[in-house]
């Protein structure tokens, strides 16, 4: 019998800004190993749920639970399974790529291979040059690196085909299939169902906060 | 009470993994903003001129050796205070133009680490500047060291690091407000009046003649100041780097 409080729960969850309620009253699991795709019009509230599961921000109401505990009490310790590719690419625009990287792994105490992931992202001909050089695509494609870091156990992509091309994406898709095929769980908030559908076996539509389908 | 022992020993074991993790995170978080520096010196350029040209308007705008001699160590310290408050911003900006200071939080990385960190690049900028501008303050003010070089380095260092702790933490709390250049003066200047008395004081004091040894009193001072403000910020910047409910 499958553990039920294995992989990502996201019960009852709702936060608001100010007196508007961006995510209200939101629930649905997502088992390990599985992608599920978080669509919706602008607005929707699916950023927000992002950030809740990041740890980004506190919850008003409910909680994301991720293999059983609550993210945000235990943070401290989750943020070591968490990886959040967010709208911002969180890159320094004064240093190189590698340099990038390499900050980011010792900050981490991450012992990875930062030539190996610069490759995999495909960005190597452009390894020391400075970010502030690089098209959005490119910083799409580091700010990636930088969240395969930490080998995720829960993978969050806030648009993560944004600015890329055709063989970017393509590289998106084997990442979400890859980390899922080693039992982790990712959730990508998409404008794009059907190219995510690729990947993502599950699909979750929230309208106005509120979840719609899923 | 002989269980109590193995308890007191592991929580004492993990108190030392948590502050040796501190240090290497903090350590880390130094590098990157010297590397970041050493990438752009535009920007520690742009704040050495800065620093440079409100000692040289004062030096330029006052036409009594006598008093100018006499202000030449608050002189220097107001040029350092200013040049700290574009330091401050500049770094943040570097850290909120992606919103890496975000990624840092959730990376992980101990909040307290990133404070000490930031901090501490803060406070090397500002004794470089520092270190600078006091052998042009003793030019243009025509002033000689009385006292001894060792307690003029003092006064640069602990000067520094007493102004980049709690700069470093208004600095987080004012760096995504709106007109935050403003705000953070305004915040921070109050609470590092006494550290400027002291420093200027103190450093006025060694381009004088001080028979009674008053330097050395504004020196313990300063250090007092920087025992009280950096476990202090310290512990407030998690508070305000944190996400939570706001």
């Amino acid at each position: 019998m499958a553990d039920s409080n294995a992989g990502l729960v996201v019960d009852d969850l709702a936060r608001r800004y100010g007196p508007r309620w961006a995510v209200a009253r939101v629930s649905f699991t997502v088992a390990p190993g599985t992608a599920c795709q978080l669509t919706g019009p602008n607005g929707s509230g699916k950023s927000t749920l992002l950030r809740c599961a990041a740890t980004a921000i506190q919850p008003h109401h409910g909680q994301v639970r991720f293999d059983g505990r609550d993210v945000w009490t235990h943070r401290r310790s989750m943020r070591h399974e968490i990886s959040f590719l967010s709208h911002d690419s969180r890159l320094y625009e004064d240093l190189s790529a590698v340099d990038n990287l390499r900050s980011w792994a010792r900050l981490g105490g991450y012992s990875t291979q930062v030539d190996e992931l610069i490759e995999k992202v495909g960005l190597d001909p452009k390894r020391t040059d400075p970010v502030r050089m690089f098209s959005a695509g490119m910083r799409r494609r580091l700010a990636l690196a930088v969240a395969l870091m930490k080998t995720p156990k829960l993978l969050l992509l806030d648009e993560p085909f944004a600015a890329l091309d055709p063989v970017g994406r393509e590289l998106v898709l084997d990442v979400v299939r890859d980390i899922c095929a080693q039992g982790a769980v990712v959730l990508m908030a998409t404008h794009h169902p059907e190219e995510a559908a690729l990947a993502c076996t599950q699909h979750v539509r929230l309208e106005s906060g509120r979840k719609v389908t899923g | 009470m002989t269980h109590l022992g193995p308890i007191i020993g592991q929580a004492l074991w993990l108190f030392v993994r948590v502050v040796v993790e501190v240090i290497r995170q903090a350590f880390w978080v130094f590098a990157k903003d010297v590397l970041v520096e050493i990438r752009s010196p535009s920007r520690f350029i742009g704040v050495m001129f800065f620093a440079f040209a409100v000692i040289f308007m004062v030096a330029f705008a006052s036409n009594t050796t006598d008093v100018m001699r006499r202000q030449a160590g608050g002189v220097l310290w107001i040029g350092l205070l200013l040049a700290s408050t574009r330091s401050l911003d500049q770094s943040f900006a570097a850290e909120l133009e992606h919103n890496a200071l975000e990624g840092q939080t959730l990376w992980p990385v101990h909040p307290t680490a990133i404070f000490f960190g930031k901090a501490l690049a803060n406070a090397v900028i500002l004794i470089i500047v520092g270190t600078i501008l006091t052998p042009l303050s003793i030019a243009m003010f025509d002033v000689t060291v009385r006292g001894s070089w060792l307690q003029m380095a003092g006064f640069i260092v602990l000067g520094s690091t007493a102004l980049a702790a709690p700069g470093t933490l208004f600095t987080a709390i004012t760096s995504q407000a709106r007109g935050s250049s403003v705000l953070l003066p305004l915040l921070m200047f109050p609470l590092v009046v006494p550290v400027l008395m002291a420093a200027a004081r103190g450093t006025t004091l060694i381009f004088l003649p001080d028979p009674m040894d008053q330097s050395t009193a504004w020196l313990i001072a300063l250090v007092a100041f920087n025992v009280i403000h950096w476990p202090l910020a310290g512990l407030l910047f998690g508070r305000v780097v944190e996400g939570g409910t706001h």
